[in-house]
């Protein structure tokens, strides 16, 4: 193995991030120079957590360079891991402690209108991210990652999950594409992830090996949240197989990629989407089949909201529930436009009304003037009513003054 | 040199004697009230001056071996040209080819484009700087390279400074976009256009010396005159007094960065809901991408309303400007044009008024008007647990920014600070700031990503955002954010020696900037 390695960022417009420069040496015990852009606030405090890190993998003899933009402790830890595992062969991990509210559990059905995609390995666009109120934020390691800087950014998404607070949003990784990502697993499923996103899944197989890998990992290591599963279909065949893929255990929702679906087609992208109507109209009819949700594709215009607008009434219309973003300003466009109309909810509050009267009257059965209404009907109203109170669109306390 | 130390108003020890003259500490917000008659400029005579009213003289040395330049002046110039001014260098240059030495400039303003001053303030030309030290110049005080002590004043503090003689300006350089031989000026016509020259008005009233340069010679009269010949003794034409373009700087474009928008987005949120957002409402947006975004947040709200600002108080931009064309402001009370459509406006639009620090921040006036404004919005580098904050030094001690118009806006009804709750893992809300430029009292809403803190003396807007869906919390639940995601800073460690005072807009002193141990002299 090589006594020299490097790790993470540096050079314009990099901030909130560190580079790492580490020699093996036989002798002479640590020489740590940090350069930080905080040293008068956070120098001392630095060298510290570098001697911790490489105590941690019992390395006593080495010079260890870093350059610092502002870095947090589990960025720092993360890019002097990386260093280290690039020289010496560990199963160890240095982990710090992880955040309490970052160990939630989340729903099968739960609200999923916005995921916002940040790319793994760079660790600035994650502070902030759970602030904007996206249902979900998905750590990527696929695509916005470069395939030389994959192993770091896997430790940066480890660290991610156990250190930053996204605030209650759904903790989500994409994880790398069938097989390469199946090496991910073990650095994300042990801590906390809410759901891993597959892409291009084109079988029931891939998802299959992907679930005996959790499962064997949780085993292991005692993870006691379940991990949801949302493949996204990137390819004819996929599409194809969207049933089979659907039915797979675990899986909450079908997501679609459409810049490699076109291109897998050899048609162009048009904002018409005329070319991929079959595909999304399929995965809508197969997810409503299979009782779980209909994911679209992101919009990649981050400066035109009014066709942004459009994008989602039409998906809304197609049967979706939601969309990527990646910029936080399309996140309350698609809430807004996801969100249900005026008429919507009008139905929706006489059958939560007809329900709550049931309720209280403690009759089984729900029924409006001579109408029986069934329990999923209800409960989609429920998802309405909730989806036009979290927009603001209807006061949480509505049934005080409805008179129906 | 020992100076007597002692604990003012806000707690922090200051000198008694700044530059080897009296200084009084900071007393309590409108508590410093000294019986006396304004400072005023030496009584000058009509018949001293040609009585055909050219005060032309061919070069800019000239007109300073004229004004009598010697040893210990007092040099003043103005901003307006931000970092396109091209005359404060050559001021100094000259005194320094003319062997001056020991003088004090007393800029409204300090820019990067002035970094050359550095020169003369190694080689004791300039033996220190009274006004804001930002970029270089800052970086160059904080190593406690200046021989004297830096003084920041607010502008509205360096107006009371002139008035009340605390600062006797010898001989301010106004450089001015169009001017006649009799030294009537304006900012608004010619080449070099930077809107208006109210930071110089001051200077032009009160020094005993007035030089005007310009590159566009006009014959009397030179309308508008913001500067009003009576009080000018020369003239100089130059080739070019300032670059334009240049006013525009970074700061004053509207931010991209979706941690700023949302900052903006949620300010002008709890301005609506907390109901200072209604018809003939009045609102400061400063320069700074959040200002700006806030503004046009305000636009949209207004818009949405049909409702419209009495006035705006500028720093006046395109944004601003679009507005006030769009008829959703009926007056813009202008400081300073930030950019070119504020220069355009200015010169063609009535309704775009030019102020000085007079009109809108004076100490000395019989009131200003910056107590009349309903939302203020400003920036800091830090806010404590009481509500103080500073601008002046970031959280390593390093002075880095001016006090501008910061401290006179305080003063407004609704002072909001909209900041991220940390930068590049530094807190911004802290237990102590560093440097404290402005006292908690009047500091009413901090809004950061994370939270909005009102402050405890506000019960009434705490009552009316009680039922807000925004993240209102405590500053200590704020402060206790942000160190749990940061971690605990240490303590930047100073030296004993007093790099800059940092002055109240009474004249006391409020703190003092030390020099960052381990600095070489």
């Amino acid at each position: 193995m090589s006594r020299k390695s490097t790790t993470g960022n540096r050079g314009k417009g990099v901030s909130s991030d560190c580079y790492v420069e580490l020699e093996l040496t036989s002798g002479q015990g640590l020489q740590i120079e940090v350069k930080s852009k905080v040293q008068a606030l956070f120098g001392r405090q630095i060298i510290a957590l570098c001697e911790q890190v490489l105590g941690h993998f019992e390395i006593k003899n080495a010079n260890l360079y870093l350059e610092d933009t502002g870095a947090l402790d589990h960025v720092l830890a993360a890019r002097v891991e990386a260093a280290i595992k690039q020289l010496i062969d560990t199963d160890k991990e240095f982990l710090l402690d992880v955040l309490p509210q970052n160990q939630h559990k989340t729903e099968k059905n739960k609200s999923r209108r916005s995921r916002l995609y940040l790319p793994g390995n760079t660790p600035k666009i994650a502070l902030n991210a759970g602030v904007y109120g996206a249902d979900g934020i998905i750590l990527d390691l696929e695509d916005s990652v470069a395939p030389a800087k994959k192993f770091e950014a896997a430790i940066m998404v480890r660290n991610t999950l156990r250190s930053v607070d996204f605030y209650g949003a759904e903790r989500m990784v994409r994880i790398n594409q069938f097989p390469q990502g199946l090496d991910d697993l073990e650095f994300i499923v042990p801590h906390f992830v809410n759901l891993l996103l597959v892409p291009k899944c084109e079988s029931a197989e891939q998802l299959e090996q992907i679930n005996v890998r959790i499962k064997e990992i949780s085993n292991r290591c005692g993870v006691k949240n379940p991990i949801h599963l949302m493949p996204i279909l990137e390819s004819a065949k996929g599409v194809l197989n969207a049933l089979e893929i659907a039915s797979s255990e675990n899986v909450v929702a079908l997501a679609i990629g459409l810049e490699d679906y076109t291109a897998d087609l050899g048609v162009q992208r048009t904002d018409a989407g005329t070319e991929s109507f079959f595909a999304r109209t399929q995965l809508a009819n197969v997810a409503t089949a299979a009782g779980i949700q209909a994911i679209d594709s992101v919009f990649s215009d981050v400066s035109d909201m009014e066709l942004l607008k459009k994008v989602v009434l039409e998906s809304k219309m197609l049967g979706f529930n939601g969309m990527g973003c990646i910029h936080p300003r399309q996140i309350k466009v698609i809430h807004e436009n996801y969100a249900p109309n005026d008429s919507e909810i009008e139905t929706a509050k006489k059958i939560v009304n007809a329900f709550h009267i049931a309720s209280e009257k403690g009759l089984g059965v729900v029924s409006l003037g001579t109408k029986m209404i069934d329990p999923p009907v209800v409960k989609r109203a429920q998802t309405t009513i909730e989806m036009a109170i979290d927009v603001g669109k209807l006061n949480s306390n509505w049934r005080d003054d409805y008179v129906s | 040199m020992s100076v007597e130390m002692v604990k003012n108003a806000v707690g922090r020890l200051v000198p008694t004697e700044i530059n080897g003259k009296p200084a009084v500490p900071f007393k309590g917000v409108g508590k410093y009230k000294p019986e006396a008659r304004k400072h005023a400029a030496k009584i000058a005579f009509c018949a001293d001056f040609p009585i055909d009213g050219n005060k032309q003289v061919e070069t800019l040395q000239e007109a300073l071996i004229k004004a009598g330049l010697r040893d210990g002046m007092t040099i003043s110039s103005h901003h307006h040209f931000r970092n396109g001014d091209l005359i404060a260098v050559q001021i100094f240059k000259i005194a320094q080819e003319l062997g001056v030495k020991n003088l004090v400039w007393f800029p409204s303003a300090a820019f990067p484009c002035q970094e050359a001053i550095i020169e003369q303030l190694e080689n004791g030309t300039i033996h220190h700087i009274e006004g804001s030290l930002n970029g270089p110049l800052g970086e160059f005080a904080s190593q406690g390279k200046m021989s004297g002590t830096g003084v920041l004043r607010s502008h509205g503090g360096r107006y009371q400074a002139v008035q009340d003689g605390e600062v006797e300006i010898d001989i301010a350089v106004i450089a001015a976009p169009t001017a006649d031989p009799f030294g009537n000026a304006n900012g608004v016509n010619g080449p070099s256009a930077c809107g208006l020259l109210g930071f110089a008005l001051a200077d032009s009233e009160y020094a005993d010396k007035v030089i005007v340069v310009t590159d566009n010679l006009v014959p009397f009269p030179c309308l508008p005159w913001q500067i009003q010949g009576n009080n000018v003794d020369y003239v100089v034409e130059v080739e070019q007094v300032g670059i334009p373009e240049r006013i525009v700087s970074g700061t004053t474009k509207i931010t991209k960065s979706p941690d700023r928008l949302h900052i903006a987005e949620m300010t002008a949120q709890f301005c609506e809901e907390a109901g200072l957002i209604k018809d003939g409402f009045s609102f400061q947006a400063g320069a700074g991408g959040t200002s700006l975004s806030i503004g046009n947040f305000f636009g949209d709200i207004m818009r949405r309303k049909g409702i419209k600002a009495r006035f705006a108080r500028g720093g006046s931009n395109k944004y601003l400007v679009e507005m006030l064309e769009e008829g959703l402001i009926d007056y813009i009370l202008d400081g300073q044009t930030f950019d070119m459509d504020g220069i355009r406006s200015m010169r063609e639009n009535p309704n775009h008024v030019n102020t000085s620090p007079f009109t809108s921040y004076n100490y000395h006036g019989k009131g200003n008007f910056a107590g009349l404004i309903d939302i203020v919005i400003l920036g800091a580098t830090e806010v404590d647990v009481n509500f103080n904050a500073n601008v002046v030094t970031h959280s390593d001690g390093k002075l880095l920014h001016g006090i501008g118009g910061w401290q006179n806006c305080l003063f407004g009804k609704n002072v909001i600070l909209p900041v991220p709750l940390f930068r590049n893992r530094i807190p911004v809300i802290c237990d102590e700031v560093t440097t404290i430029c402005g006292p908690g009292e009047l500091i009413d809403i901090i809004v950061t990503e994370r939270g909005i803190a009102i402050n405890p003396r506000r019960t009434d807007l705490i009552e009316q955002m009680k039922d807000s869906n925004l993240p209102i919390k405590t500053i200590v639940e704020l402060k206790e954010e942000a160190e749990r995601i940061c971690g605990t800073p240490d303590k930047p460690k100073f030296s004993e020696e007093i790099i800059s005072a940092v002055k109240w807009v009474d004249g006391t002193v409020i703190d003092v900037v030390k020099k960052i141990a381990g600095v070489a002299k």
